[in-house]
């Protein structure tokens, strides 16, 4: 498989010359009747790899869902059962709750983070090239192993930090702690997420004519006036670009969760991507497969929403 | 009359190119205001310290871990952990199979995005190619959770539970993005250019690479750089798709230290800031056409 089409891709000129019939000179291009073979050649086995690795695999696992399959040995149709069954599973629910609430906190932090980085970057501030390196260096690390950086720092140093100081309530590790180990996860996020919407707002907030200001200044509008009334409504279109972006992906977190708590203490901080993902191992193959289809049934309705949230503010993307 | 449209598409492509460096020179009456830059030092420290201290873990030796918070700067330093690292991981075999992916994502994006891009924009008439392209486009709805499971199994059978693997879902998973930034930038082609290059005789395929080809090159950059990235540092796929540990990225690799019982701490930060350094390196030294290419991406 991996050779043909590599094979294909390399050489695709030489079979697209022999077929292609020479062109008659001058012949409008575009002419509705006839078309260059070529241009299908170009597409065709991108589209038919896209469909087996993408679109099957959805359906099989669409079909496994309706069945009882474990992962292995036999199965037999079941219908409905694996959906009726996962709204009553508190597991499950409990991963949806975590999931959502995670991604809601985690997109309004990194957002106000990140406008306020590309606020300072945009500013006349010295050695701008500088700080801006060092600010978007998250971006090109791996998120687990910033995680485990960001692992041992909550286990280990703020510890030792917090009894040197005295803070009591932060002597034991809040990784291990029920109430507090989502607030490291949406930290680390925001640490590694933060840079991406860094650079969206910053495209943003260098569209923005510098006159604008001047003629806002003039008027006697302040800073925060400025902010207010000027900047946030001409990049309103990046900040929606970033929340839709966002979201989407916090909603599938799973490494930075593995690099951190690993979905513990207990499974207070199992994400919904994670619970799908022990179908490997723990026998529930067409079980998550159901919860997979709700997973995803959920994510395209949020997209719809955003979609149409977008037209009717009359947002161009 | 070519000749004058391609001066100008390539001076308009450098020009756009250039806009970060025109954008950086100052502005009249340029006021540095010292407070915020002293903020924004401040906050910069949030990036610099878990650098700094995964340095400083990484050049201690055992004795000096136990002690303190982990911040102090190691008196002697401890070199041998990068050896010991090295070794512990089997850092080229895995270095290399991350290198391999890598390239084969980067190359594999490039060619299938672009060609898909440019096929679908010059057949916009046609229902074939604007089906194909909601088609490409409807994967960016599909979140990877939903299809993992079946197509693990599927890799598997196909014997595909292998680095090369990994290089198929890496740039089918990129093709809806990048697709989408072509298209943009293919629609600013005047077709004009190409009908005369045609008119001379030269194949739909000549066109593509002698013409279309180099004037896509600040998209190729994006497209490249963001597939080098989500290629080198991912951790998902290969973690579930590759069955054979000794084949292993090094993102998948840093697991090892995760043992229970394992306490060398240093030998891990070692052998983390090892599997951090490529793409820091590359990073730092050509931070100014990442980050315009990025930005690129950003705009579009």
């Amino acid at each position: 498989m991996t050779t043909t089409s590599r094979v294909a891709l390399q050489n695709a000129d030489l079979p697209a010359k022999i077929s292609t019939s020479p062109q008659t000179p001058g012949a409008p291009r575009r002419s509705a009747g006839k078309i260059d073979p070529t241009y299908y050649w170009m597409i065709v086995p991108v589209l038919a790899l896209f469909a087996f690795f993408i679109t099957l695999p959805a359906l099989v696992g669409f079909f496994f869902s309706l069945t009882n399959y474990a992962g292995y040995g036999d199965w037999k149709f079941v219908g409905i059962a694996n959906y009726v069954n996962i709204f009553k599973d508190p597991a499950v629910l409990q991963s949806y709750v975590f999931t959502f609430l995670f991604a809601l906190t985690t997109t309004v932090v990194v957002n106000v983070v990140a406008l306020a980085i590309a606020l300072g970057l945009n500013a006349r501030i010295k050695w701008r090239t500088g700080i801006r390196t060092v600010f978007f260096i998250p971006m090109v690390l791996s998120g687990l192993i910033v995680s485990f950086v960001f692992n041992y720092l909550f286990s280990n140093t703020l510890p030792v930090l917090a009894e040197r100081f005295g803070i009591t309530p932060l002597t034991s590790s809040i990784l291990a702690n029920e109430n507090w180990a989502w607030l490291a996860i949406v930290l680390v996020t925001v640490w590694q997420a933060a840079p991406g919407a860094t650079i969206i707002y910053l495209a943003g907030l260098q569209s923005v004519p510098s006159e604008v200001y001047e003629a806002a200044g003039m008027d006697g509008a302040g800073t925060w006036r400025q902010f207010r009334s000027l900047t946030l409504p001409l990049i309103m279109g990046y900040l929606v670009i970033n929340v839709i972006l966002g979201f989407k992906g916090f909603l599938g977190t799973y490494e930075i969760i593995v690099g951190l708590t690993g979905g513990g203490p207990g499974m207070v901080t199992q994400s919904v991507a994670m619970r799908i993902f022990s179908g490997f191992t723990g026998g529930d193959y067409a079980y998550q497969m159901a919860n997979a289809v709700i997973y995803f049934v959920i994510t395209l309705l949020i997209s719809v929403i955003q979609l149409r949230l977008i037209q009717r503010r009359g947002v161009s993307l | 009359m070519t000749a004058s449209i391609t001066a100008r598409l390539t001076q308009n492509s450098r020009s756009r190119q250039e806009k970060p460096k025109v954008r950086r020179t100052p502005r009249e009456g340029f006021k540095v205001s010292w407070g915020l830059t002293a903020l924004m030092l401040v906050a910069s420290l949030t990036i610099i310290v878990p650098l700094y201290f995964t340095v400083a873990m990484a050049l201690k030796s055992p004795e000096q871990l136990g002690t303190g918070t982990g911040l102090e700067w190691p008196n002697p330093l401890h070199w041998e952990n990068f050896a010991e690292a090295y070794v512990a991981t089997n850092f080229p075999r895995s270095f290399l199979s991350t290198a391999l992916v890598t390239v084969f994502s980067v190359l594999g994006s490039l060619a299938t995005s672009s060609l898909a891009a440019y096929a679908i924009v010059r057949n916009w008439n046609r229902r074939f190619f604007r089906g194909s392209f909601v088609y490409l486009l409807s994967a960016m709805f599909i979140p990877f959770p939903v299809i993992i499971l079946p197509l693990i199994k599927q890799t598997a059978i196909l014997g595909l539970d292998n680095p090369a693997g990994v290089v198929f879902l890496h740039v089918l998973g990129g093709i809806s993005f990048n697709t989408l930034l072509y298209i943009a930038f293919v629609r600013a082609i005047p077709a004009e250019l190409e009908e005369s290059a045609r008119m001379d005789g030269a194949t739909t395929w000549q066109v593509f690479r002698k013409i279309v080809l180099p004037l896509l090159a600040p998209m190729n950059a994006t497209v490249g750089i963001f597939a080098f990235l989500g290629s080198w540092n991912d951790f998902l796929l290969p973690q579930m798709m590759i069955a054979d540990p000794s084949l292993q990225t090094l993102p998948v690799v840093q697991m090892l230290f995760q043992g229970e019982f394992n306490t060398d701490y240093s030998l891990a930060f070692a052998s983390y800031l090892m599997a951090m350094a490529p793409t820091l390196v590359v990073y730092v030294l050509a931070q100014r056409w990442v980050l315009s290419g990025v930005m690129r991406g950003a705009v579009k």
